[in-house]
């Protein structure tokens, strides 16, 4: 069914003179819009230190219930907001792509941390993901290790925004043919297959890293372990250790 | 909680043991044959002046030329410890008589670094990986470990893809046929300059 495109304006002016005699005027798209961004109910779930964070950011002083996002859901069927708030190891990734697949539409991501976002400080290791935008889209990054309780809070009104930018006529989640479902990946012998889904991310052409420091893996100067028996033989003429000091006398300050 | 003097600890056990062949490195004791360690831990367990009933780590270490596994030993009832315990092995034929019969809480610590540096506790009763999946390949903690450049795809990854109905671009299918007829893997290659 086509809907007719909405093309009524009503001025923003004359929009705020109404609204002085308690006349509001508004529009389909901004009811609807207004009703969902101010009731985006986020996925209850955390994954690592990040995750710390945003508990603090749902508890009393930094309150996300002000932006009505404080009904985090234990299930991902009733859950508009997938906050992935943590490191991603390459096990838990599956799970992961497996709860957002179950979210209904609209369904948006942020993701929380340098983690989720690119692997963060555990980006040279075997067993973490280097982000999860490998898998799912993304609408928010929130970069920072961890980010702070307002960091989150901004990156839920970026969302906001972009939620109200959306057109009831043109949302995708109304379109056919819709795939928000991505495939699961599987457990490999080398880490998880497939690496990434080429429909959501692509290696960057110029990759920054890879060409600062020559190679993606960084494995450190220490490939010689430290001669232990040479620091044993110096050990043992240790000078005496100097005469204890005695306590301080109680009482006396 | 006292600190053990390890002179003295390598006394008792050489005068209680005789054969065990001892080495003291810092504050820890290198046990220079493997299979004496179960000897070694049960005296230190079961002697009435040690009675080291509390083994609080099993770790492991690569030092390229041999693994190692480290065990530190508590006593609960005396409050005293730690001793420490050394075990070399080669990485060739890395096994360690395993501690699980002494100590029930080494068996998931032992299956920990079975799992990342394949060392092989003997008489273990569930010798399996821990952390990584069943099917995993190779021991990522040892040092010659290879890791995956993830940001190459493989033909594994090009078939799996494709099974899902995913379109894969034309140049990563072509890279990642070139890597297979020549045999390789995608690897994150190791950085070769080395200044010490
Ligand atoms: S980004 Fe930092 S704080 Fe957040 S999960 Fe990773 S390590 Fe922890």
């Amino acid at each position: 069914m086509a809907l007719a495109p909405n093309t009524s304006q009503v001025d923003d002016g004359l929009k705020n003179e109404l609204a002085k005699k308690g006349i509001v005027v508004t529009t389909m798209n901004q009811l609807y819009n207004w009703g969902r961004r101010s009731s985006i109910w986020p996925m209850q779930f955390g994954l690592a230190c990040c995750a710390i964070e945003m508990i603090a950011t749902a508890c009393a002083r930094y309150d996300i219930a002000r932006f009505g996002a404080e009904l985090f859901r234990p299930s991902p069927r009733q859950a508009d907001l997938m906050i992935v708030a943590g490191t991603v190891t390459k096990k838990m990734a599956p799970q992961v792509v497996r709860l957002y697949n179950q979210m209904a539409e609209p369904k948006y991501v942020i993701t929380m941390g340098a983690c989720s976002i690119a692997g963060g400080p555990f980006i040279d290791g075997y067993n973490v993901l280097r982000g999860i935008d490998r898998y799912i889209p993304v609408d928010v990054h929130l970069p920072g290790c961890p980010p702070r309780p307002e960091a989150l809070l901004y990156g839920l009104m970026e969302l906001q925004k972009k939620i109200d930018g959306q057109q009831i006529e043109t949302a995708e989640w109304y379109q056919q043919g819709l795939k928000r479902e991505y495939p699961i990946p599987e457990f490999g012998p080398h880490g998880l297959i497939p690496k990434f889904n080429p429909e959501v991310w692509q290696p960057r052409e110029n990759d920054l890293r890879k060409e600062r420091y020559g190679q993606p893996i960084m494995i450190g100067k220490k490939s010689k372990a430290p001669n232990l028996d040479v620091v044993a033989v110096a050990a043992a003429p240790r000078p005496a250790a100097p005469a204890p000091t005695p306590p301080p006398t109680p009482g006396i300050a | 909680m006292n600190i053990m003097d390890t002179e003295k600890v390598k006394t008792d056990i050489e005068k209680a043991l005789g054969s065990v062949a001892l080495k003291s490195i810092r504050s820890s004791l290198l046990i220079e044959n493997a299979q004496d360690l179960p000897k070694v831990a049960k005296f230190l367990k079961e002697d009435a002046a040690y009675r080291l009933d509390y083994l609080s780590s099993v770790t492991a270490s690569d030092f390229i030329e041999y693994l190692e596994t480290v065990y530190h030993l508590y006593s609960m009832e005396k409050k005293t410890g730690p001793v420490t315990l050394r075990v070399r092995v080669p990485r060739t034929d890395p096994k360690i008589p395993s501690l699980v019969s002494l100590y029930r809480g080494a068996e998931f610590q032992e299956r920990d670094n079975f799992d990342l540096f394949g060392i092989v506790y003997e008489g273990h009763p569930d010798l399996r990986r821990i952390m990584m999946w069943e099917g995993f390949e190779g021991f990522p903690m040892r040092k010659d470990y290879l890791q995956e450049d993830s940001e190459t795809l493989e033909s594994a990854d090009v078939e799996w893809l494709e099974k899902n109905g995913v379109k894969v671009p034309e140049a990563a299918k072509a890279k990642a046929a070139e890597l297979r007829q020549q045999g390789k893997r995608a690897l994150a290659e190791r950085r070769v300059e080395d200044k010490g």
